[in-house]
């Protein structure tokens, strides 16, 4: 971090006596671990006398079933089950907020990839061949693929209230409004994956009880659990969860995947039942990122300022309806940007189609949208002649400013700063050195280029991110602590349903604990549904709310320890003080060690911690005070262009955050660094291309993510200005970061190349015009 | 179920081949183990050629490489760099540092998929494939080793025992076209050799056709143009129109389709592209003045 600024008064001081507390970068639990290979992921569950689940899959984008035999997948030796919708023992349907998908396809599949049956058998490659035994009859229907046609009622409804999942309005101002000069752009984005590295993967156990234990890698324990219990028949109770090892999430694993199938599975054949994906598989096991259409218009004064943006966007949910709503939510609110605007009129769709089911991936809505304008306001600036930092800064929105929904921004929004550092940040050496290293150049060690076509740019983005969950939801997590005194030190045991999915919670939840009680040793308990729900673990939320919980239950814990040196030290509770594992008094003195006053006591206690309402906005005008947050981030980005062959090198690509406060700085940057790359991806290679409801490339070989020798180093300037309205100050950090890196990145291709590019991923041809 | 069959000695290996002609023959897997991955095939058998140390090993003599089937791109590297330069920058270009320690140039021929990033490389430099079977020995010239998409000149009962190319003459050069600026398939490639001695250019187009293919007319044009002038002896600077025409026939000689790595269009462009550049790089290498014919 090359910056600070320094946290408002508000935030309570914090102790200092201990180690790795608030504000430095202890290590991970679990990091060894996973850096020397041995962290136990949900692919490497185990269980003696375990069977192992296959999943058959529609090959059609849309067609009836009209009949399905299982004969010769139930006489393949070693196979123990063969199960259908008929086996569904509870309500075949599941969802996050809108339950619309069949655990398994009744009559009709609406997606390439729909599950349609299972299999479980004594080994992997018994129960896939058991599979491909199953004879499904098809009668394939034409597919819905157009999300524009979709928006408009065109083609056969696929659900019974029709194609469109929501329709969001934002109207604010002057809907006639002119201005000076007038710029337009469509922009589309490709389907992004989110692409973690740990395919879907867990292991259902029955239990005696008539229930399932299940171990999974997911982001949301508790709504997991409320759905499988509702598929499989059983009261809550009967269905327990654990965290088994999550090997990234990004969104990807909001929905259910192979939670249901597993525990059906096990609770037919008594038997304990492993489900993996591999690669291919899991392409179509999970939602992806919306692919989007846009339409700007932007009005503008002659100096810059901005007098009106229209917009109509279109998202792609696919086939159902996943997280259709909120990404349409947080596309139309965001819409514009963070910028000042007065006349607004946005008008966001999301869709049902027969192409892949679309749902959370990281910046959800904000991404899209933040292509299209960020687009637009480098178009303004090219047509009215002002610097693209310029423009920006001349519209930032700021602290005390109104959005588009009328919601007036409570927290500091230093959106022109961010620019303003950024332009400030070093710039990397103009001329090359000779002889080149071709790990340098466009095209790397392919050896393309050494130099003949490369063209430099420049390019520049800011973004805006709504942080926690919004519109009304009831949005809260719960954590219990326990304190004690093990083999004679103070110990503390935090146990949150909070799914750690890679983005180091559990080191979080440490530290506020450290911080709170002045106890260093503090232990994660395995993440369960014995405890109370911790929502998701998505957008940029659990640090908020995971860790407001774990500070509250801190503060009730270290009352009660006060009442227990109270009777023991005959002072009052009053005045007292943790620190470094000692009681002290107002004035510092020492009056008992911990665990002189905790003895044989445990001091365990449960709290739950809210982030304050949201509320819904109105749906003709998008009226409302929707969010709870806004977390923004600024990139610059550099690129090289082989203007000749199309190809890219991101050369630098430095990015400018406010994070509130940095509770464990090193993870901010790494969170940094992961949301930038993920936006350079979409920016320039990251497409699952889909054709009539197909998917062309479910495989790492041909969806490609960045490698080392396509993220370039990073300058990363963390800026510290405190949210008085959030704990410790602190503002979500992990999705800012993927929003404005894909349009600075874009911009910097423009700017080498002059090419229009209003769609993403950038493709060579795209460059090249071949 | 699968047989896993592992001979010890290229005679035994030639043997099981014999007898069970449906056996794969794997030795790094990078191919094999994908398409089994995928289902793609279910062989009878695998035929292990890991532990044949034979394979595993290269020679020179007379100023010719001998390099045995099994030896890994890693070694081709760091290894054979001055020797078969073309080679080794193909190699470079294959998948990760993990994939180089596992995959063969064998292994490349065995899969002869289009794309496979050695092809070009092989044929600029008028490699010859040797072939053995317990009928005996095969030369075949890669030119003639790539017969269709992933299929190729052995017979069921033929197994590749090793590569021989000359030690290079002249300068080689090797690029690759890829949206990804490392580990990724080629979207198209080109291989390019100078062979001043025989006063003739060879050249190689990977993924840009059914099978790796030469660019024989690009190859007689840019021959014919510095054979007249006298360049192989006097070189100086190429003209544009020289790079340009080499280019443009480079492209012809493609047989593109679009897919979903990249169009045809794109592919046939791109290739003009890499064609004019590597023969500037080996132009200018040439003109350096390293080179035997050119002092």
């Amino acid at each position: 971090m090359t910056q600070r600024t320094s946290a408002r008064d508000s935030v309570r001081e914090l102790s200092t006596a201990v180690t790795g507390g608030i504000g430095e970068s202890p290590r991970r639990p679990d990091g060894t671990l996973k850096v020397r290979g041995e962290f136990a992921y949900s692919s490497d569950l185990w269980h003696e006398d375990m069977l192992w689940g296959a999943t058959l899959r529609s090959p059609h984008p849309h067609a009836r079933i009209l009949s399905i035999d299982l004969t010769e997948a139930l006489r393949t030796p070693g196979v123990y089950a063969v199960l259908t919708h008929e086996d569904v023992p509870g309500e075949n349907i599941y969802g996050l907020e809108h339950p619309d998908q069949p655990v398994l396809a009744v009559d009709r599949v609406r997606y390439q990839g729909e599950s349609v049956a299972l299999v479980a058998a004594d080994h992997p490659e018994t129960a896939r061949r058991a599979v491909a035994r199953i004879k499904v009859e098809y009668a394939e229907l034409p597919p819905v693929t157009d999300m524009v046609a979709a928006a408009k009622g065109e083609g056969p409804p696929l659900h019974p209230d029709g194609n469109v999942v929501r329709h969001l309005k934002i109207r604010r101002g002057d809907p006639e409004a002119t201005a000076d000069v007038m710029v337009v752009g469509e922009y589309e984005i490709g389907m992004q994956d989110q692409a973690f590295l740990g395919p879907e993967s867990g292991l259902a156990v029955p239990a005696e009880d008539g229930g399932v234990d299940l171990y999974v890698a997911t982001q949301w324990l508790h709504v997991d659990q409320k759905q499988v219990a509702n598929a499989l028949g059983l009261p809550l109770e009967k269905v327990r969860l654990t965290l088994a090892g999550v090997g990234g999430a990004f969104g990807g694993r909001e929905d259910l995947s192979m939670q249901v199938h597993a525990c059906m599975l096990a609770l037919h054949t008594g038997k304990p039942v492993k489900m993996v994906y591999n690669r291919e598989e899991s392409f179509f096991g999970h939602v992806h990122r919306h692919p989007a259409k846009l339409y700007y218009e932007h009005g503008a004064t002659k100096d810059g300022r901005l007098v009106y943006v229209r917009a109509k966007i279109y998202l792609d949910g696919g086939a159902y309806t996943s997280s259709t709503p909120a990404v349409v939510a947080n596309a139309a609110t965001l819409g514009v940007g963070p910028y000042r605007v007065d006349n607004v009129a946005v008008d966001c769709w999301g869709v049902y189609t027969n192409n892949p089911p679309c749902g959370a991936m990281r910046g959800f809505g904000a991404v899209q949208a933040a292509f299209g304008y960020e687009s637009q306001m480098d178009k303004l600036a090219e047509r009215l002649g002002m610097d693209p930092v310029e423009i920006r800064v001349h519209n930032a929105i700021a602290e005390g400013d109104t959005m588009p929904t009328g919601q007036v921004i409570d927290s500091p929004a230093p959106v022109a700063e961010l620019m303003r550092r950024l332009r400030r940040l070093p710039m990397p050496p103009e001329n090359r050195e000779e002889p080149v290293d071709i790990r340098d150049m466009p095209g790397g060690v392919s050896n393309t280029t050494h130099g003949e076509g490369v063209v430099r740019g420049v390019g520049y983005a800011v973004g805006i991110k709504n942080i926690c969950f919004s519109e009304g939801f009831d949005d809260y997590s719960t954590a219990r602590l326990r304190v004690q005194t093990v083999g004679g030190e103070p110990a503390a045991l935090v146990h949150t349903a909070a799914a750690e999915v890679g983005q180091g919670l559990v080191t979080v939840k440490q530290q506020v604990v450290r911080s709170e009680l002045g106890i260093e040793r503090v232990t994660v308990a395995p993440m369960d549904t014995t405890v109370g729900n911790g929502g998701s673990t998505s957008a940029s939320r659990q640090t908020y709310v995971t860790g407001g919980a774990v500070r509250k239950v801190c503060q009730t814990v270290r009352q009660r320890i006060f009442e227990l040196a109270a009777r023991k030290l005959g002072h009052g509770p009053d005045g007292l003080e943790l620190a470094g594992g000692k009681v002290v008094d107002a004035s510092g003195v020492v009056l008992a060690d911990l665990v002189d006053v905790l003895g044989d006591d445990v001091v365990e206690e449960t709290e739950v911690y809210r982030h304050r309402p949201t509320y819904r906005v109105d749906s003709e005008t998008g009226q409302g005070n929707a969010h709870v947050q806004y977390g923004f981030a600024a990139h610059r980005a550099i690129v090289d262009v082989d203007t000749e062959l199309g190809l890219v090198k991101v050369v630098q690509l430095d990015c400018v955050q406010d994070v509130g406060k940095a509770m464990n700085p090193q993870a901010v940057v790494g969170q940094i660094h992961g949301g930038s790359a993920q936006g350079l991806g979409l920016a320039v290679m990251e497409e699952i291309q889909v054709v009539d409801g197909k998917v062309r490339n479910p495989s790492f070989t041909d969806y490609l993510i960045p490698t080392i020798l396509d993220m370039p180093p990073m300058t990363v300037d963390v800026l510290e200005l405190a949210d008085p309205h959030a704990p410790y100050g602190l503002r979500g950090v992990g999705e800012p970061p993927t929003i404005s890196s894909t349009p600075a990145i874009v911009a910097a291709i423009r700017a080498a190349t002059g090419n229009a590019l209003p769609r993403v991923p950038v493709r060579p041809e795209h460059i090249t015009g071949t | 179920m699968m047989d896993f069959l592992q001979p010890t000695s290229w005679s035994e290996a030639l043997r099981i081949k014999s007898e069970r002609p449906g056996a794969v023959p794997v030795a790094g897997g990078t191919d094999v183990m994908v398409e089994l991955n995928f289902d793609h095939r279910r062989p009878e058998a695998l035929l292990d050629l890991n532990r044949v140390a034979e394979l595993a090993e290269w020679s020179e003599e007379d100023g010719r490489v001998r390099l045995g089937a099994g030896v890994p791109y890693a070694r081709v590297i760091t290894e054979l760099g001055d020797e078969l330069p073309g080679l080794a920058m193909a190699s470079r270009t294959v998948g990760s540092p993990q994939i180089r320690n596992r995959g063969t140039v064998g292994g490349n021929l065995g899969a002869a998929s289009p794309a496979g990033d050695s092809h070009p490389a092989l044929l600029a430099a008028d490699a010859v494939v040797e072939v053995a079977s317990v009928r005996g020995t095969r030369m075949i010239p890669a030119a003639e080793f790539y017969t269709g998409v992933k299929r190729n000149a052995l017979e069921p009962d033929e197994l590749i025992a090793a590569i021989h190319l000359d030690v290079a003459r002249g300068p080689q050069q090797f690029a690759k076209v890829g949206t990804r600026n490392a580990m990724v398939i080629a979207v198209c490639a080109f291989g390019l050799a100078l062979h001043p001695e025989q006063q003739r250019v060879g050249t190689g187009i990977g993924s840009a056709a059914p099978t790796p293919r030469r660019a024989s007319a690009a190859e007689e044009f840019l021959s014919g143009e510095l054979t007249a002038a006298g360049l192989w002896s006097a070189p100086r600077p190429l003209t544009d129109s020289v790079r340009r025409r080499f280019g443009e026939l480079v492209a012809q000689a493609a047989s593109p389709i679009d897919d979903v790595r990249g169009s045809a269009a794109y592919r046939r462009h791109a290739l003009a592209v890499l064609a004019r550049r590597t023969l500037g790089w080996v132009w200018q290498d040439y003109c350096g003045g390293s080179w035997p014919a050119c002092a």
